[in-house]
């Protein structure tokens, strides 16, 4: 048991750590040895040991109700009153060892992985700084602040997605990961701005307990839910927003696995977690919608693509799809599972597939080959044979996503199909949710059985690049056995050893609250439709997975039939995929260009009829009024009154000037004239 | 005859024609011995207020005093007008108006 006081220096530390390394690495990187990634490195494991030493701590404690708040008043204008604080509970701690393991396996592979890039220690300012705000996220006990490190994630991921800027397509990926978030986070503002009016507070329990008591009801409550769902929808990537998430994966590979995997896309979920008191249930049923088709809309992108990050992308937006999908059903606990176990086997298969591209790039730079590209799966196959850690691991994270039992995966997409088929059976006119659940986990296994068939099985579709591939150093293959061990079901059941039910430390620690909203499902109601649920949901997900899987298996490994032929077969139904439902075509045709058009207009009527005409033609008439003024006062005032003055003394002075003759004599006769003067004048 | 104002009288005409020469001459030796006159006026006045006027003594001292320094004045003026001479090779001071602008 942790005193109070050390566990608010213990978060403390945990924020503000790397964003000492982040200023130390921005300012005086470059001229540190190794280009100061051990000030970086070092901050990270020391966070990494402090959140350990919370989340052993929160194990000796055992109790799923511990909170702890600390508050410091910002902002105090009398009525208007912004406190920053912070708010510790279960779901904190492990938020916050997800993000410092997964964050300090990314300082350690990007050792090896970025070594002698030529921002190397900018790229570890901007790991730093990234850090720095997730935290900041995780820790927050109120929505001012969290949306200040919202934004600020935002910013570190434009940063580190633009790292290489010299490519176009990385500057744009950044630029369009930006501005879609932008979208988002206007809503989340406009939730934040909603709330703040209605109940007067940021913090979260105000909130909760204004919303309890009904200061903040009906379609204004839903809305608002609503609106702040808008920020997560942005983050977390999910339909209509999902665009930014695949492109970011310009990006280095460690920096995708951290954020654009683990972390920063589960801020989103997090967010609907904390918040999940909040919603209304009109706002969850939206919120589940939202979350099913991305599930099942970006797993059915992942089938067709054919770059290794791009369908890792894809599948990553279908399990935050997922997680969302578990928050609108209630079953938020579950959300929060799947993200934690998400993280682990998703950073696994970033870190591997890393792994593979930095092999692809070094052999395709040793045979001078400058023009194929290192990520493109069709130039991979049989890779089993040289890179066996690599495969392994990311074999172990592919059975954990596709929900295998004995994996994490299966433990906590059960957890979330359970809720959704309870859901369902409470609300049939629903029933689409759970072809949504289950239709995602059935693709799932099916588009990463391909990734793993084609990158690792097979034989070598460049057998001259397969012959410099060899496994990746010690940094970076330490990180996948880590992650690849964390991707079994035993580290979430513990001290259990069943491994049919997510019964362990996790539930018996992170228990759902009920939600704020009067009239909601409470959340022992929640419970106990998953658990009536539990084991036909189970069923259920085991025939669609081994389904997908087994149709992989046919399909890439035994190749009974040939994906060619049938992509013809498929002919519309695979172009659309391929393409991505040809979203950024469509956004780009239906919105930015119209939104241009518009611009266009706009700016004819500013500059070609208002600046031309109004402001020009105004200041035509100034100019002319001012030549008349100019004239009054140059030739009038200067030339006669002010020159004139000079000019008339000049003229005294030219005449006055022939007295002074220069003869003794004469000043002498003056002087004797002047003194008769004043006699004259005395006597008279 | 022996009266303030006859003297008085004698040293007006002494001093006028001094002034006179002090303006008029072009000579520069000529100019301090117009200058000469009028110390020389002013030397009479002071003798002649020693003896009428009531100022006893006094007078005769600073009738000495004016002599030295009309002894000393007359040697500065003349080595000033033997260096004008060196320079200019005239004496005439209306040739030496470099003062005029």
């Amino acid at each position: 048991m942790i005193a109070s006081n050390t566990i608010t220096l213990f978060c403390l530390l945990i924020l503000f750590l790397p964003l000492v390394a982040f200023v130390i690495n921005i300012f005086i990187g470059k001229r540190l040895p190794r280009e100061g990634d051990w000030v970086s490195v070092g901050a990270i494991l020391i966070t990494l040991l402090l959140s350990l030493i919370l989340l052993i701590s929160m194990f000796i404690n055992g109790d799923p109700n511990f909170s702890h708040e600390t508050v410091l008043p910002w902002i105090d204008l009398g009525a208007f009153k912004i406190d920053l604080g912070i708010w510790v509970d279960n779901i904190t701690v492990v938020m916050l060892v997800v993000v410092a393991l997964i964050s300090s396996m990314t300082h350690l592979f990007s050792i090896e992985y970025m070594k002698g890039d030529i921002r190397y220690n900018r790229y570890y300012a901007y790991l730093g700084l990234f850090t720095f705000s997730m935290n900041g996220i995780v820790l927050a006990n109120n929505l001012m602040s969290l949306y200040i490190f919202w934004e600020l994630v935002g910013v570190s991921s434009y940063l580190l997605i633009g790292h290489w800027f010299e490519k176009h397509s990385a500057a744009d990926a950044s630029k369009k990961a930006f501005l879609t978030n932008r979208v988002g986070d206007i809503g989340f503002f406009i939730g934040i701005m909603l709330m703040f009016t209605a109940i007067n507070s940021f913090n979260f329990q105000d909130l909760f307990d204004g919303v309890n008591q009904g200061l903040m009801a009906g379609n204004l409550l839903t809305l608002a839910g609503i609106a702040l769902f808008m920020g997560a929808v942005g983050k977390s990537s999910q339909f209509p927003l999902h665009i930014w998430l695949p492109d970011a994966m310009e990006g280095p590979t460690p920096v995708s696995a951290l954020m654009h995997a683990a972390t920063m896309v589960a801020a989103g979920v997090y967010l609907t977690v904390r918040l999940f008191p909040l919603f209304s249930p009109e706002a969850l049923t939206v919120i589940a919608y939202v979350g099913g088709f991305t599930a099942l809309f970006a797993a059915t992108i992942a089938i067709t693509q054919n770059d290794i990050k791009k369908v890792l992308a894809y599948s990553t937006v279908s399990q935050l799809g997922y997680m969302i999908l578990a928050v609108g059903v209630g079953n938020y606990v579950a959300a929060f599972f799947h993200l934690l176990t998400h993280a682990m086997f998703k950073a696994c298969l970033f870190y591997g597939s890393g792994s593979v591209i930095h092999a692809m790039h070094h052999s395709l730079h040793d045979i001078n080959d400058h023009d194929t590209d290192p990520q493109d799966m069709r130039n991979m196959g049989g890779f089993n044979s040289k890179m066996p850690i690599t495969y392994w691991t990311m074999a172990i994270a592919t059975l954990a996503i596709s929900g295998v039992p004995l994996f994490s995966g299966f433990l906590s997409k059960d957890a979330i199909l359970a809720g959704t088929l309870s859901f369902v059976e409470h609300h049939p006119e629903h029933l689409l949710l759970a072809i949504f659940g289950f239709g995602a986990a059935a693709i799932t296994g099916f588009y990463m059985f391909r990734l793993i068939f084609m990158t690792f099985h097979g034989k070598p579709k460049m057998p001259a690049v397969f012959k410099g591939i060899h496994e990746s150093p010690k940094l970076m293959t330490y990180p996948l056995i880590l992650l690849a061990g964390l991707s079994f079901f035993l580290f979430y059941t513990l001290p259990y050893f069943n491994p049919f039910s997510d019964h362990g430390w996790f539930t018996d620690l992170i228990k759902a609250k009920d939600s704020a909203v009067p009239g909601s499902l409470t959340a022992a109601e929640i419970y106990e439709g998953v658990h009536h649920a539990h084991y036909p949901a189970m069923a259920l997900s085991l025939i669609v997975a081994s389904l997908g899987i087994g149709l992989s298996y046919l399909f890439y490994f035994k190749q009974k039939f040939s994906a060619k032929s049938w992509s013809k077969r498929m002919g519309f139904l695979y172009k659309l995929s391929l393409n991505k439902y040809f979203f950024d075509e469509n956004y780009n045709r239906f919105l930015y260009q119209p939104f241009l058009k518009l611009s266009r207009a706009v700016a004819y009527l500013d500059w070609d009829l208002y600046d031309k005409y109004f402001i020009n033609g105004f200041g035509r008439v100034t100019r002319i009024f001012s030549k008349l003024t100019g004239r009054m006062d140059y030739d009038g005032l200067d030339q006669i009154l002010v020159d004139g003055i000079g000019r008339s003394m000049q003229g005294l002075g030219k005449r006055l000037k022939q007295t002074q003759t220069g003869r003794l004599q004469n000043y002498m006769l003056f002087a004797l004239i002047g003194v008769i003067v004043i006699l004259v004048f005395q006597t008279i | 005859m022996d009266s303030l104002n006859n003297y008085l009288f004698v040293s007006v005409i002494l001093f006028s024609l001094g002034l006179f020469g002090v303006i008029t001459r072009r000579n520069g030796v000529a100019v301090l011995m117009g200058v000469e006159l009028i110390l020389n006026a002013a030397n009479l006045n002071f003798l002649a207020f020693a003896r009428f006027g009531g100022m006893n003594m006094a007078g005769h001292v600073y009738a000495l005093f004016v002599i030295v320094l009309a002894a000393a004045e007359a040697a500065v003026a003349l080595a000033i007008i033997i260096n004008i001479f060196n320079n200019y090779k005239t004496i005439n001071i209306d040739e030496v108006s470099e003062l005029k602008q």
